[in-house]
């Protein structure tokens, strides 16, 4: 291991010069990268879908998501430098607070189409199952490093898998299927990482199989509705989506239409008429990729999707870099949760995948989503400098091991 | 730092280092999929999905195309168009009956200043009558009301404003029934070969001239291309094409003797006579015998058309029917069917003279009255007229020389009598280019005794039967136009022409385009010798003493040749008829004047004043109401 020979005062400064010249970040840049072109983007893909959206005032939206995205990245740069490790101590209150902000927003949010997901806030609308990803992340984080040795145990991952689902299932109940289903992906996806054998995500898998079976067969048919009728018609119309182009499947339509007519260059934010006459709903949240695809082509799609890329191997690369176990398993639940938001959206609009409901991280407006997110890539950030610094002081060790 | 043992493990395991591959795996994968789908979605079926964002987009509004004006011989406008705003209601796109349309209505009615229960009854009534047209809630609503309305399209389903061109009337009444109405091409209409090309909502006529000559008058619809948001409001016009005006079609109509038509329809149909009637329905035709061109054509009582200028609400459309009204949505020239009286006998000339049942000179003795089997026939009145010939049987209307020609046609094999009616124009069509001609009976022996077997009537044909045709009495029935080119083709010299009130089509600037000049329908022949007599009897009896409408012509500036009639109506009084021929100098302004009047009373009554007031104004002498003396039938 480490060498700790006595040495010259010379020799010390040489030392403390190199490790000066070879670790003057105390950030992953391509990450920070990711995250700013991404936020520059949904800022400029905003700026000309939301023009008409808010009578008298075209900039409503792109000023807010602005200012969001300064919360959130003042809120990055405190997390990165915050040692995420003490985190553990606090995981019973974080996974107590997130519970009960989730019961509290079924028992007095606002209710929006529908479901209540958020609490109005005077400048701002918070919704408590964002960041309840994140608190899940960690808690789930703290929890398996606390039965480290018994990982292999049935048992461990029946915990684990238990604690996601709880607030999986109170937040399907606001009902927000989509993020519901992210919680179940990061418990799924801290597991993994954590090394639970193959045989338990069988086992998972098929549970999941007869759970999916159960509510959308057999309830129905023994007469009990356990999704509403748009919820099931929203998860399969992706599947047959021309059946009936006025209804669920019309979001569907409209935003496979906007993409499509976007053609190789895109028909310029002007003349993206899809987005600007509003056939496209909700085009500047959940189907806010439809937009880049309309105004910018499969080009701006590529970009878009390159920096999703360059965030996930980053992501991925912080998850191998991290000092333990606890941030190893963070990583691992952020790029999960991540990826699975950006694969489902994206899917979502090209119809691929069922509508859900899942902003597309940094580029959909709003304020819950993006400051999580970057409170997210915050912790991403922690945990890899923090990796570099403890890698720097026992330098290479664990590369021979490997 | 506070850290457990287990926490601290060696930086990367070759079970993570699998693991973290693994999910970079999926991340590819995943990736991989999402660019394959973009690049079938943008690349590959770019143009597909950029056509539909396009047709999500871009709606075509048809601007109606104003129709053709209707001109007069000399150009003066009979029928053009006004634009109005008018308020229509798509039932389709109604909200459900209930209270969200109960709401819309409410807020409508505010708009447009009518209450909702009113707008509720427009649109039930309309729908009714019209299944497949939009609501005219309301018309010639303010240009602010339709900047309204038109921007808020999302907050009034099934509400739309429009610049509509409607009908307009100049003078009213003059030939109403001639013009017929316009409206909304209906679904089985737009399936017939004369509508090819007509786009749905497209205003066509629905009768009369509208109905014959749509083809020209409707014009060519405009398009506007606009672009429409997800809520179809409008946001911009991309393309315009406008539309084109239909032709304006001039009629062979006189505005002048039109109206005079009618104010002597008027005046004649107001005489009062014994029978207490007023204003009684009738119809008159003046014609030009050499081509068919009606010169002027009406039907009494008349209406206002402009009525039209909304779809007709069932109750107008019962009032304009109803017999307490007179019907004057009825045209009675061309759809009146009456017995013709005495104006028949020319007719029985023809047949007489042409089978060689007589010559002009053969002489008959009429003593009054005549027994034909058992029956025994009189003249109207009794009065003897002596031995006479077919001039003077004309000339003083002898029924008992007529009832002689009646039964002696009756045994000539080939019933010239009916032939011969046939062959003038009774009992077949006309062809006037309006619809709704009807061809009147021509009563036959062979008509009878199918009747007679079928049991519909008490006995089969006999004598009497031709002998009451042969003078217009009985079973005849006719309409004025067909009485109008029977007269004309023994003027014309056996040329029968085709009526036609249409003249021809033309640009906006008068400039001919097309010339409506049907032929005649075909050609009779009539010996000269035996025309010139029936020409010389119908020109005796309006000139010459005792003559039955000699009085009422006395002194006229023009040569009339002319035949009253008085036809015998069961359960009402009798209907005044005069047909005749007339013309200044040498055949100068030839014009036959066919006029009936509904219980009228005999032909020199009400009939023949009316002619004189018509032929007045055609020939410039002063109009003077002239009632006949003549008692004859």
């Amino acid at each position: 291991m480490s060498t700790t020979s006595p040495r010259s005062p010379i020799h010390r400064r040489v030392d403390d010069l190199a490790q000066h010249q070879r670790a003057p970040l105390r950030f992953d840049p391509l990450l920070a990268l990711a995250a700013l072109g991404l936020v520059a983007c949904s800022l400029l893909v905003l700026a000309d879908a939301t023009r008409d959206d808010v009578p008298g005032s075209p900039h409503y939206f792109l000023y807010r998501q602005a200012a969001y995205a300064v919360v959130g990245l003042v809120l990055m740069v405190l997390i990165s430098r915050f040692d995420y490790s003490r985190l553990r101590e606090l995981r019973y209150g974080l996974y107590t607070s997130m519970i009960g902000l989730i019961l509290l927003v079924i028992a007095v949010g606002s209710t929006t189409r529908g479901s209540r997901r958020s609490f109005t806030l005077p400048f701002f609308s918070f919704q408590p199952s964002e960041l309840g990803k994140l608190l899940l992340i960690v808690a789930l984080a703290s929890f398996v490093v606390d039965r480290a040795r018994r990982l292999r145990d049935r048992d461990t991952t029946a915990r684990v898998m238990l604690a996601a689902l709880v607030p999986a299932a109170l937040v399907m109940l606001q009902p927000d299927l989509g993020t519901g289903l992210v919680y179940v992906v990061v418990g799924l996806a801290v597991l993994f990482v954590a090394g639970t054998s193959w045989r338990h995500f069988t086992a998972l898998g098929a549970l999941a199989v007869v759970a999916i079976l159960f509510t959308l067969v057999a309830a129905p048919a023994a007469g009990v509705q356990v999704l509403k009728p748009y919820q099931v018609q929203r998860l399969t119309g992706f599947i047959s989506p021309s059946s009936d182009p006025r209804d669920q499947t019309y979001q569907l339509n409209q935003s496979r239409i906007a993409i499509g007519s976007g053609e190789k260059t895109g028909r310029g934010p002007e003349k993206a008429t899809q987005t600007r006459l509003n056939f496209l709903p909700e085009h500047h949240t959940d189907f806010i990729f439809a937009v880049v695809g309309e105004s910018f082509g499969f080009l701006g799609a590529a970009v878009v999707l390159s920096l999703y890329a360059l965030l996930i191997w980053r992501g991925l690369r912080v998850l191998t870099m991290a000092k333990n176990l606890f941030g190893a398993l963070i990583a691992g639940g952020i790029v999960a949760m991540l990826m699975f938001q950006v694969f489902i959206n994206v899917g979502m609009t090209i119809g691929i995948a069922p509508i859900t409901g899942i902003p597309l991280p940094l580029m959909s407006y709003g304020g819950s989503s993006v400051i999580v997110t970057f409170l997210s890539l915050g912790l991403l950030q922690a945990i890899y400098a923090q990796g570099r610094e403890a890698s720097a002081r026992k330098p290479r060790a664990a590369a021979g091991l490997a | 730092m506070l850290q457990l043992q287990e926490d601290r493990r060696p930086p990367i395991t070759p079970q993570l280092a699998l693991r973290v591959a693994v999910l970079g795996g999926v991340a590819l994968a995943l990736f991989a999929i999402v660019f394959f789908r973009l690049w079938y979605l943008q690349v590959l079926s770019g143009d597909k999905y950029l056509a539909q964002a396009n047709d999500n987009r871009v709606r075509d509004i048809t601007v109606p195309a104003p129709r053709g004006d209707i001109v007069d011989r000399n150009g003066n406008v009979l029928v053009d168009n006004r634009v109005s705003i008018a308020v229509q209601i798509e039932v389709q796109k109604l909200p459900p009956a209930g209270p969200r349309r109960a709401d819309l209505y409410r807020r409508l009615g505010q708009v447009i200043r009518l209450s909702p229960a009113k707008i509720a009854r427009e649109v039930d009534e309309q729908h009714k009558a019209l299944p497949y047209a939009n609501v005219a809630v309301k018309q010639d609503v303010p240009p602010a009301v339709f900047d309204y309305l038109f921007e808020r399209q999302n907050e009034f389903p099934g509400v739309t404003v429009e610049r509509v061109f409607l009908r307009r009337y100049p003078h009213k009444e003059l030939a109403a029934q001639l013009f017929g109405t316009v409206g909304q091409i209906s679904p089985d209409e737009l399936k017939l070969q004369r509508f090819k090309g007509v786009q749905q909502g497209t205003v066509v006529g629905q009768g009369g001239l509208e109905w014959s000559y749509d083809r020209w008058l409707r014009g060519t619809p405009g398009a506007t291309r606009v672009q429409v948001d997800a809520l179809g409001r409008p946001k911009g016009e991309l393309a315009v094409r406008e539309p084109v005006q239909g032709r304006q079609l001039k009629l062979s109509l006189d505005l002048d003797l039109q109206k005079a038509g009618q104010e002597a329809m008027a005046e004649a149909g107001g005489i009062p006579i014994t029978n207490g009637v007023q204003n009684r329905g009738g119809a008159f035709v003046a014609m030009d015998p050499r081509n068919g061109e009606v010169l002027a054509m009406g039907s009494y009582p008349s209406f206002d058309p402009n009525v039209f200028a909304k779809p007709l609400k069932e109750s107008t459309y019962k009032k304009l029917n109803s017999v307490e009204n007179g019907a004057p949505l009825v045209d009675r020239a061309i759809d009146g069917l009456y017995p013709t009286g005495s104006t028949m006998k020319a007719i029985t000339s023809v047949a007489s003279l042409q089978s060689g049942v007589i010559t002009p000179d053969t002489p008959i003795n009429d003593p009054g009255s005549i027994q034909i089997g058992n029956i025994v026939f009189k003249n109207a009145g009794g009065t003897a007229h002596g031995t006479i010939s077919l001039r003077t049987a004309l000339q003083v209307s002898s029924d008992v020389f007529f009832y002689t020609m009646g039964a002696r046609l009756n045994s000539v094999p080939g019933q010239p009598l009916q032939t011969w009616a046939r062959r003038l124009g009774l009992g077949r069509t006309t062809g006037i280019d309006l619809p709704g001609e009807t061809d009147g009976l021509v009563p036959s022996p062979a008509w009878r005794d199918r009747l007679y077997r079928k049991k519909l009537t008490d006995r089969p044909w006999s004598i009497g039967d031709n002998v009451n045709f042969a003078v217009g009495q009985g079973d005849l029935q006719a309409t004025p136009i067909q009485m109008a080119t029977a007269y004309s083709t023994i003027a014309a010299d056996g040329r029968v022409p085709t009526p036609h009130i249409g003249l021809h089509i033309e640009d906006a600037a008068g400039r001919l385009l097309q010339e409506v000049d049907p032929p005649p329908s075909r050609h009779v022949k009539i010996g000269e010798a035996n025309r010139q007599a029936i020409l010389d009897g119908l020109h005796l009896a309006a000139s010459a003493p005792g003559g039955t409408s000699a009085d009422v012509f006395a002194g006229f500036p023009a040569t009339v040749m002319g035949k009253t009639g008085t036809a015998e109506r069961p359960g009402q009084g009798d209907q005044s008829w005069y047909v005749c021929y007339a013309y200044q100098g040498d055949h100068q302004r030839p014009i036959v004047v066919a006029v009936t009047i509904e219980q009228g009373g005999f032909g020199a009554q009400a009939a023949a004043p009316a002619a004189r007031l018509i032929l007045s104004q055609w020939f410039g002498a002063a109009k003077k109401l002239v009632v006949g003396q003549s008692a004859t039938r």
